[in-house]
C-alpha cells in the first residue's frame, strides 16, 4: 500500500522523496506559489505555499511529504494570510498593472486575483528602482522583481550560465547581473534562454513582443491560476 | 416614499476614466436613479457633499486640494470607496514618485521645451503638490476597494446593487482586474 | 592592488570558502572593496562576481564605496542607549565633523551605527576599524578625535581605549572550577567514548544558544551519519543584543571551549572544526589563535591527539556583521563563504551541514559545559537545576543595575534573586533572552530561569521605572528590520512594515485601528517567516502589548484615521519652489 498524506480531508498518495507540493500537484490539488517551479530546485522563499502540517506552518514546496501528515491548505485563515503576504509583495515593489505589458499573464497578479485581493492593505514603499534596457532583446524592470530567484535558478540549472543573482540584505535586496558593467547587454543572456522567460512578473520581458495578445484575452483574464498551474505543471511532469 | 440612497463621486489625481466606466452601466443608470440620488459629483455639478451614504473616490492624492476634498468626503459619507488603480495604489500618477518633485516642476515650468516666461506657478489659488502621490487609504480610512483601470461598469453595478440591497459587496473572479 | 590580492588569495589557498576572510582583508586594507578586486578575486577563486557582490552587500562590515581610513561604528543596542549613546553619537559627530552614516570630506574618518557589539556591560561601545572601544565618554571622544586628526596608526592608540573587562561576578558549577587543559579528552578516552557520550546524556545538557536541543542527542545523531568527514562548529556569533557571555568565555576559558569542541570531534568522528567568531570580537582573534597554537604544541590539537590516534584541528572564521549568522544553517552558509541565508530544513545540519557533511553546531557555553561534564560525569551536572533544565546557565546581565557582568546560576533560580544580586532596584521589567525573547514585568519576578519557564541564550537586560517601554520596543523592532536577511517575504517586508507601523504609533500619529493592524502584522510575521529571526521579530511588540496594552492605546488619537506620513512636510518642496507660506500652502495632519 502506498503512503498517503491528507490535504483538507482529501487522501493523497505520495512517493518517498516527494515534497508536499509535488504530491499535491500530482493529485490535482493547487497550493498557491510564486517562487516554486517544478523544473527547478525548490527555494521556499515567497511563503505563499505555507500550509499547516500537523499544527505547524511549513512551506509545501520544500517540506517532504511524510506518512500520515494532516495538512490544511485551502482554508479561509490560511488564504487570508496568503493574501497579506501577496500584499506585502505588492507594496514592497512598484506594481502598476495598467502600465505593465505582463498584465493578464502575470503570476503575481493572478495569485492576487485568486485570493480576491482588492487592495494593497499596507502603506506603499515606493522604492526607487531602475530599469535596464541595455540588452537588444531583453528588458529588466527592477520595480517588478519579487526576488523569487527563478531567473537565477533557470540560468544556472537550465541554461548552463550564471547570469542573475540576488544581492543585498533585508528590504534592500535586489537582482544583479553577472557582468563587469552590471548591465544585461554585457551578460551572457540570450533571448532564447529559459531565464529570460521564467519571470512570474513583468520584471524580465522579451522586447518587441508586448501587446500581441490584447488585454482581456490573456492567460489569467478568464482562467484562474489554480487551473493554469495544475495543467501546465502536470504537463511538464508527464513529459 | 422611502428616501433615496445618496451617492457622491469625485476624481482626485485621476483621469475621469473611472467615471466614464461608471457611465458605461448605460440603461441600468435608469434603474439606479430609482433608488439613488447623486450629491456632489461631476455629473451633478454640486460643489460640496452633505450627508451621503456612499462616496466613490477616483484617483490618488497628489496635492493639497485632493486632501481637502478627500476629507470632505470622509466626513460626509458613511461608506467611502476607493475606485480604480489610482485611488488604490497611486496608479500612473504615482510613477512620478521616483523623480524628485523639484525636477518634475523644473522640467514642466522652467527647462521644458517651449516654456516662455519660465517660473513655477505661485498663485495662492493653486493647490501645492505633495512630494509623492499617495493612495487614498494612506490619508483617510477607506471602507471598500474596487480595483481596475478602470473597474468595469459591471463592477460598479455589482458593488452598488450589493450595497443597496443590503448584501456584503463581493466581486467574483471575472470582476477583479488591476488593468 | 593586483599583487596584494594575488598574495591574499594564495594565503587562503584559493579556497572559495575563505571568501569572507579575503574580503575582510581587502576591506581593512582599502577601506572598501574595489571593483577591480572583485573581478580579480572572482577569477582567482573561480566563482562568479555576483557571488562576491552578494556577500559584500549582505554583510554590514563590507562596503562597495570607501569608508574613512578610521571607520568608527557606534553600538546601537538598547543597552548603549541606556548609557547615553544618543548624546555620545552627537558629540562624535560634532568633534569628528562628520554625520552618522557619512564619510568626512577628507576621507579620513567615517561614522555609523552598528548593531550591538557585545560590550553591553561597559558601553557606550563602538568599533574602530573593527576593534572594540569600551566605555566611551566625552574625554575619550576628544582623545580619539586627536588621534584621528594626527593620523596616529591604531597600534599607537592608548590601550586603555581598547580595555575590555570580563566583569565575571558570580561563578557556579562551571566557571568556579575550569578544567585543566586536556583533562576532558583524557577522561573521555580513559572512560571510553561511548561511555562519555552516555555521561553527556545523563547530564541532560541542552544547547545553550537558546533553543535547548539535547546536546547528547545531537552528537549521537551526527555520529551515526555515514560519511568520511564530520564537522564541529562552535557558534560564537553572539549577536543577540544584551549578550556578551561568549566574549568572556572566549577571553578567559577558551582552552575549555576548544577542549569541548575537540571532545565533540572525538565522539562524532570529526577531523575539522570551526570557531565562527562574530566580527565584533576581532579583538579576541590573535589571543584565540595563540591558544590554538598552544594546544597544537601540547598535543591537544592536530595529529594523534592525547596519543589516542585521533586527529582534529580548529580554524577560526570571523563574521562580518550579520545577526542572522547566529542561526545555525545561516552560519554554515557563511562558513562556506556565502551570504548568511538560513537553509530549508530538513535536511538538518547533523546530516547535511558544512559542505553537505554531517555537522554539529553548538554554542560556546555548550562546549564549555560538555568539557566539564566529560571530566566530572553526568550526575555532577544533572544534580543541579530543574527536571527539564539541568545544570547552570551563564547570564550576561546589563542595563539598569549596579553590577552588570557575567553571572552563572543554577537553572531554577528565580528572577528576583538575580535582580537582588546584580543590584537592580526600582525595576520596571526585564528583557530575558534579548529582543527575540520575552519582556517580563515587575509582577513576574517569581518566575524561573529555565527552559520550561524563561529560556534565554544569556541576555538579561534590566530596565528601571524611568525607562519608556516603547523606546525599548522601538529599538528592538528597528534592529530586526535591519538584520532581516530578506530571504522570505513575511520577514523581509514584514519587519520593515512593523518598523513603520510602530514608528507611526510611537510618534503619536496612530489612530483607532493602528494597534489592531500592528498586532495582526505581528502574527503574520511570527507565523509565516522562514526562520527564528522572523518568527521572533515581533516578540518585543507582542510581549509588551500583552502586558501593557494601555501604553499602546495611550499613544492613539481618538480619531478614525491619521496618515502615517507627514502631510505638511510633504508640501515643503512645493512651498519652497512656489515661494509660498500662506495658510493654503499648509495642511493639518488631521482634519480640524
Amino acid at each position: 500500500m502506498s503512503k498517503t498524506i491528507t490535504i483538507d480531508g482529501q487522501v493523497i498518495p505520495f512517493e518517498e522523496g516527494q515534497t508536499i507540493m509535488e504530491a499535491a500537484t500530482e493529485a490535482g490539488v493547487y497550493i498557491p506559489h510564486l517562487c516554486h517551479h517544478p523544473e527547478y530546485t525548490p527555494h521556499g522563499s515567497c511563503k505563499l505555499c505555507n500550509v499547516n502540517v500537523n499544527g505547524r506552518t511549513c512551506s509545501a514546496c520544500t517540506f517532504p511529504a511524510m506518512e500520515g501528515q494532516q495538512i490544511l491548505n485551502d482554508a479561509k485563515d490560511i488564504n487570508e494570510e496568503r493574501k497579506k503576504i501577496t500584499q506585502m509583495l505588492f507594496v514592497e515593489g512598484n506594481h502598476f498593472c495598467p502600465s505593465c505589458e505582463k498584465t493578464g499573464n502575470c503570476q503575481l497578479q493572478a495569485v492576487a486575483y485568486h485570493l480576491n485581493m482588492l487592495d494593497d492593505h499596507f502603506p506603499l514603499f515606493y522604492p526607487h528602482r531602475e530599469m535596464d534596457a541595455s540588452h537588444a532583446k531583453v528588458l529588466i524592470d527592477h520595480n517588478r522583481c519579487i526576488f523569487c530567484t527563478l531567473c537565477v535558478r533557470a540560468s544556472q540549472q537550465k541554461d548552463g550560465k550564471d547570469v542573475f543573482a540576488i544581492s543585498g540584505r533585508g528590504i534592500n535586496k535586489h537582482l544583479i547581473i553577472n557582468a563587469e558593467s552590471g548591465l544585461l547587454k554585457d551578460s551572457e543572456l540570450e533571448a532564447t534562454d529559459q531565464a529570460a522567460h521564467i519571470c512570474p512578473t513583468g520584471a524580465i520581458l522579451i522586447k518587441h513582443t508586448a501587446y500581441q495578445v490584447p488585454i482581456g484575452e490573456r492567460i489569467y483574464d478568464h482562467t484562474q491560476i489554480d487551473q493554469v498551474s495544475l495543467n501546465s505543471e502536470n504537463l511538464q511532469h508527464d513529459n | 416614499m422611502t428616501t433615496k440612497i445618496r451617492v457622491a463621486t469625485t476624481s482626485l489625481a485621476g483621469c475621469f476614466g473611472c467615471h466614464m466606466s461608471f457611465l458605461d452601466i448605460d440603461e441600468r443608470m435608469l434603474q439606479l436613479v430609482e433608488v439613488v440620488e447623486f450629491d456632489r459629483s461631476p455629473i451633478t455639478d454640486i460643489e460640496h457633499c452633505t450627508n451621503c451614504d456612499i462616496g466613490l473616490i477616483e484617483g490618488g492624492v497628489c496635492n493639497s486640494e485632493n486632501v481637502h476634498v478627500l476629507r470632505e468626503f470622509r466626513k460626509n459619507c458613511k461608506i467611502l470607496v476607493a475606485v480604480g488603480a489610482c485611488a488604490i495604489n497611486g496608479g500612473l500618477p504615482a510613477m512620478r514618485n521616483f523623480i524628485p518633485l523639484e525636477e518634475c516642476l523644473n522640467e514642466a515650468y522652467i527647462n521644458g521645451i517651449g516654456v516662455e516666461n519660465a517660473q513655477i506657478p505661485s498663485d495662492p489659488e493653486l493647490p501645492l503638490l505633495l512630494d509623492k502621490v499617495r493612495p487614498i487609504h494612506e490619508v483617510v480610512k477607506i471602507d471598500y476597494f474596487l480595483p481596475g483601470c478602470p473597474p468595469s461598469a459591471d463592477v460598479f453595478w455589482k458593488f452598488l446593487t450589493d450595497l443597496i440591497e443590503g448584501r456584503e459587496p463581493s466581486l467574483s473572479y471575472e470582476l477583479v482586474h488591476y488593468d | 592592488m593586483t599583487a596584494f590580492i594575488q598574495d591574499l588569495v594564495e594565503k587562503n589557498h584559493y579556497q572559495h570558502t575563505h571568501l569572507l576572510h579575503i574580503l575582510r582583508a581587502v576591506q581593512a586594507h582599502y577601506h572598501y572593496i574595489p571593483k577591480d578586486a572583485i573581478e580579480q578575486i572572482a577569477r582567482l577563486l573561480a566563482i562568479s562576481r555576483t557571488q562576491i557582490m552578494g556577500v559584500i552587500e549582505f554583510y554590514s562590515f563590507f562596503h562597495l564605496s570607501p569608508r574613512g581610513h578610521y571607520e568608527i561604528l557606534i553600538s546601537d543596542s538598547i543597552t548603549d542607549h541606556l548609557l547615553g549613546k544618543h548624546e555620545l553619537a552627537a558629540y562624535l559627530e560634532e568633534k569628528l565633523n562628520v554625520k552618522l552614516g557619512e564619510v568626512r570630506a577628507d576621507g579620513l574618518v567615517s561614522l555609523d551605527n552598528t548593531s550591538c557589539t557585545g560590550l553591553c556591560d561597559q558601553g557606550p561601545a563602538g568599533l574602530v576599524n573593527g576593534y572594540a572601544l569600551s566605555r566611551l565618554d566625552k574625554a575619550k571622544v576628544d582623545q580619539i578625535t586627536d588621534l584621528i586628526n594626527q593620523q596616529t596608526p591604531l597600534e599607537g592608540w592608548p590601550q586603555a581605549l581598547f580595555q575590555v573587562d570580563d566583569n565575571l561576578i558570580r561563578s557556579d558549577l562551571l566557571l568556579s572550577a575550569p578544567i585543566p587543559a586536556g583533562a576532558a579528552l583524557q577522561s573521555a578516552f580513559n572512560r571510553g567514548l561511548k561511555e562519555t557520550l552516555n555521561e553527556l546524556d545523563i547530564s541532560g545538557l541542552r544547547g545553550r544558544g537558546g533553543a535547548g536541543f539535547k546536546t547528547a542527542t545531537k552528537w549521537k545523531f551526527c555520529s551515526e551519519e555515514l560519511n568520511d568527514e564530520h564537522i564541529v562548529v562552535c557558534n560564537a556569533d553572539e549577536g543577540e543584543p544584551g549578550t556578551f557571555k561568549d566574549r568572556v568565555l572566549l577571553n578567559s576559558y577558551a582552552h575549555q571551549v576548544f577542549e569541548g569542541m575537540t571532545l565533540c570531534a572525538a565522539l562524532i568522528g570529526a577531523q575539522q572544526g570551526f570557531l565562527y567568531l562574530r566580527g565584533e570580537y576581532l579583538h579576541l582573534y590573535d589571543k584565540l589563535e595563540a591558544i590554538l597554537a598552544e594546544r597544537r604544541q601540547a598535543g591537544l590539537l592536530g595529529q594523534n591527539i592525547v596519543n589516542a590516534d585521533f586527529n582534529f584541528d580548529i580554524e577560526i572564521c570571523l563574521g562580518a556583521g550579520a545577526y542572522i549568522c547566529g542561526e545555525e544553517s545561516a552560519l554554515i552558509e557563511s562558513l562556506e563563504g556565502k551570504m548568511g541565508i538560513p537553509r530549508n530544513r530538513p535536511p538538518y545540519p547533523v546530516t547535511h551541514g558544512y559542505l553537505g557533511k554531517p555537522t554539529v553546531v553548538n554554542n560556546v557555553e555548550t562546549f564549555l559545559a560538555a568539557a566539564s561534564i566529560a571530566v566530572n560525569g553526568g550526575n555532577w551536572f544533572a544534580n543541579i537545576g530543574t527536571d527539564k533544565s539541568k545544570g547552570t546557565k551563564i547570564l550576561s546581565i546589563c542595563g539598569d543595575c549596579a553590577q552588570p557582568g557575567i553571572y552563572e546560576y543554577p537553572f531554577g533560580t528565580d528572577i528576583q534573586t538575580i535582580l537582588d544580586d546584580c543590584g537592580a532596584s526600582d525595576v520596571l521589567g526585564v528583557q530575558i533572552g534579548g529582543p527575540s525573547g520575552t519582556f517580563i514585568s515587575n509582577k513576574e519576578f517569581s518566575r524561573l530561569l529555565a527552559f520550561e519557564d524563561l529560556a534565554t541564550g544569556g541576555s538579561f537586560i534590566v530596565f528601571n521605572q524611568q525607562r519608556n517601554i516603547l523606546d525599548v520596543v522601538n529599538n528592538f523592532t528597528h534592529f530586526f528590520a535591519h538584520e532581516s536577511c530578506g530571504f522570505c517575504t513575511p520577514c523581509r517586508v514584514g519587519t520593515s512594515l512593523l518598523k513603520n507601523q510602530l514608528d507611526k504609533i510611537v510618534d503619536g500619529h496612530g489612530s483607532a485601528g493602528d494597534v489592531v493592524a500592528l498586532e495582526e502584522l505581528c502574527q503574520i510575521v511570527k507565523k509565516q517567516s522562514h526562520c527564528g529571526l522572523g518568527q521572533t521579530a515581533a516578540n518585543p511588540i507582542l510581549t509588551t502589548l500583552e502586558r501593557y496594552p494601555e501604553l499602546y492605546q495611550a499613544q492613539l488619537k481618538k480619531i478614525s484615521y491619521e496618515p502615517g506620513f507627514d502631510l505638511d512636510g510633504a508640501l515643503e518642496t512645493a512651498r519652497r519652489l512656489a515661494k509660498r507660506d500662506d495658510a493654503g500652502a499648509h495642511l493639518a495632519q488631521v482634519e480640524e
